[in-house]
């Protein structure tokens, strides 16, 4: 049973990551950003090159994919969603916007990385070996830096002044205007630093799970389950979602194996059934 | 009056005259090649598409090859060859549309699809508009009367995988066995059959309904309850390539000593750096072409891949096989160029040399013992081992 807890806190802590952007993008933009999954594999894709095939450190490559991904974000929200929200008054508008950075991107990256599963060296090496745990060292610490990027992130936005604004965008976005916040830039920021999450995420996990091309859309998906599941725009929400699919996930695996790959056809009837008693989430919106 | 400056202009005008002559003859010589379409449909995007990938590029880089020769010599016309391709992302509903394609650019011999799923959705499209396909899919029922137009283009699971288990039962002392598999078609029923074969031949299977998302991207979860009970075998039945070497870095990981394998191809590459060290002994079917067996032309083949693609991938020594195999019979049979019923005839008693094997081999149809018919390309089974970012060969076996 240890074992299972422990792969759920790592798998928890990990997803917790992935949708902490997307939930931050939602909320500050109310934009169900579908293209979160492919700025994921983008990011994956910047550590393969700069630390996989250049053979730079990993700070290095890790630092460059958020980067890059933060220069993505930021030009997606101006040249596209910004434009888009301007002139529609129709939801659907960014909805159909993201899926086609979506697909756009899921090309562009398999015509510049190819089709093949890509992986890098480990960043640390060794298995820790206890009577019940058994977990492989960079597992630990992509957990750990998890963590800490969770916690990092949320005093960002507690205590700085970046994140006072986006909080006060993401409750009444004219109130905050008509209090002098800067409704275009902070918006970015908040795209970039949410394209960003996802990038350094794709960064670290491409260490332990390495990335293909195809793999956004799932990604995505499951983002959205756990956005779902702690409520949309709620970054609390979104790290309680994550680490109770990632329980979910490992105690299932574990406990309903004899019953085939049933795990996931019981999450899902469980959120259904969830979802008609909570359809906010457990946390709802908004948030701050 | 006729000076120095005359006549060397005259010799230049002549020979720029004679010059474009031979070029306008060449090229009208070249013009004069008729082209003949051949067909791909299947997966060259997503965790699987490394598939379908080599089937596109060995195909495109044997197709360069002859055309740069000269072309292909059918009867009495000389053809070049055009390789159209479409990617089916794994989706049975686009491998329809797909061979639906090939089948309005009257094309009729494609090669694919490349799964279960995608071979069987094809079936009565490719029937209805005569059209013989080449899957790398494994259903009995494809090959099998009533059926006639699908050729397998490799050696099956359930022809490769018992071959594996009585090697690793009489060599490596195997005793024990565990199965798991993506929940998926294809390899749900190559697991099924594993599982049956491993049980004929009296292994013990421990585990035979692990299953994994395709989507899955870390694996300790799936493998933590399956390491436990230490089986002797581990088989990743139907793994696709983008997974093989996440799985197998899970169960080593966890501390699981034991074997693993596939009866899958895979991509040497892909599992050096997705699991490194941790994938050496890994066994799995390999490209029907290792160095002890390969020809000059084999070797002739894989510089021209690498050069046309930067990197090789070992699976192409099988891929390579299916357009030789619809050329070399058309040429035996003419008349089967656009009436796939000849070509049919024709399978029953075609034989020509195999360009890629060094010695005595031919290029044949078989599988009257799986299929009760000839419809399946003949190709070595070669069993390999993966070592230090190579494979090895185990050893090599024969389908009739």
């Amino acid at each position: 049973m240890e074992q299972v807890i422990a792969n759920g806190l790592y798998l928890g802590a990990q997803y917790a990551l992935i949708a902490l952007g997307l939930t931050l993008i939602f909320a500050l933009m109310n934009v169900l950003n579908f293209a979160h999954g492919q700025l994921y594999v983008l990011g994956g894709f910047v550590t393969y090159t700069i630390y996989g095939q250049l053979g730079l450190p990993f700070p290095v490559a890790l630092v460059c994919s958020g980067l890059t991904l933060a220069v993505v974000g930021a030009a997606i929200e101006k040249y596209l969603f910004r434009t888009v929200i301007r002139r529609s008054v129709r939801e659907e508008s960014t909805m159909l916007l993201a899926a086609a950075i979506a697909f756009f991107l899921d090309s562009v990256i398999l015509l510049l990385f190819g089709e093949k599963q890509r992986g890098v060296p480990k960043i640390i090496d060794g298995v820790f070996i206890s009577d019940a745990v058994i977990l492989p060292y960079d597992r630990i610490l992509v957990g750990v830096l998890a963590v800490l990027m969770i916690a990092a992130f949320v005093l960002f936005m507690q205590y700085s002044k970046p994140g006072r604004a986006m909080r006060a965008l993401a409750q009444d976005r004219i109130a905050a205007q008509l209090m002098g916040v800067n409704v275009n830039r902070y918006s970015m920021i908040g795209f970039a630093l949410g394209a960003m999450l996802a990038g350094v995420v794709g960064g670290l996990l491409v260490t332990i799970t390495g990335v293909n091309s195809g793999i956004g859309g799932p990604i995505s998906i499951k983002a959205f389950l756990m956005v779902m599941i702690g409520g949309a725009g709620v970054v609390g929400g979104a790290i309680a979602g994550g680490f109770i699919l990632g329980m979910m996930e490992s105690v299932g695996l574990t406990v309903l194996r004899e019953f085939g790959d049933v795990t996931y056809l019981v999450i899902f009837a469980l959120l259904m059934v969830f979802l008609s008693i909570r359809p906010n989430g457990l946390m709802g919106k908004p948030w701050g | 009056m006729i000076n120095r400056r005359t006549t060397l202009k005259t010799l230049a005008i002549g020979a720029v005259s004679a010059l474009a002559f031979t070029a306008a003859a060449l090229s009208s010589a070249a013009a004069q090649n008729k082209t003949l379409k051949i067909g791909f449909v299947g997966v060259t995007s997503g965790p699987a598409a490394a598939w379908g990938t080599s089937n596109v590029r060995s195909m495109q880089v044997r197709a360069d090859w002859l055309n740069e020769i000269g072309g292909v010599k059918i009867g009495d016309e000389t053809y070049d060859i055009s390789i159209v391709t479409f990617d089916d992302q794994k989706d049975p509903k686009r491998a329809i549309a797909g061979m639906e394609k090939m089948a309005q650019e009257g094309i009729h011999y494609v090669v694919g699809p490349n799964v279960d799923d995608g071979a069987a959705a094809v079936r009565p499209v490719a029937e209805a508009n005569g059209i013989i396909y080449f899957p790398y899919a494994f259903p009995k029922e494809l090959y099998t009367p009533p059926a006639s137009n699908a050729v397998l283009g490799m050696v099956a699971n359930y022809q490769s995988g018992p071959a594996i288990y009585k090697y690793l039962m009489e060599n490596k002392g195997v005793k024990t066995v565990a199965f798991v598999a993506a929940n998926e078609s294809d390899p749900l029923s190559q697991r099924d059959s594993g599982v049956a074969a491993a049980k004929a031949l009296g292994l013990e299977v421990v585990a035979e309904n692990d299953t994994y998302q395709t989507d899955t991207r870390d694996f300790t979860p799936i493998m933590t309850p399956i390491v436990r009970l230490q089986p002797d075998l581990l088989v990743l039945s139907g793994v696709a390539p983008a997974n093989a070497p996440q799985l197998i870095r899970s169960a080593r990981e966890l501390g699981y000593q034991g074997l693993i394998s596939a009866e899958t191809a895979q991509d040497a590459n892909v599992l050096q750096e997705g699991a490194g060290e941790l994938a050496n002994g890994f066994i799995s079917v390999g490209g029907a072409s290792t160095p002890e067996i390969r020809s000059p032309e084999m070797e002739e083949f894989i510089e021209r891949y690498t050069k046309a693609y930067g990197e090789y991938n070992d699976e192409s020594n099988t891929k390579v096989y299916a357009l030789d195999y619809i050329i070399e019979t058309l040429k035996a049979n003419p008349a089967a160029i656009d009436d796939v019923e000849e070509f049919k005839k024709t399978m029953e008693t075609f034989s020509a040399p195999n360009p890629y094997i060094k010695g005595e081999s031919e290029l044949k149809y078989v599988g009257m013992s799986s299929f009760g018919q000839k419809r399946q390309i003949s190709v070595p089974m070669v069993v390999t081992e993966f070592k230090d970012g190579a494979f090895e060969t185990l050893f090599i076996g024969e389908v009739d």
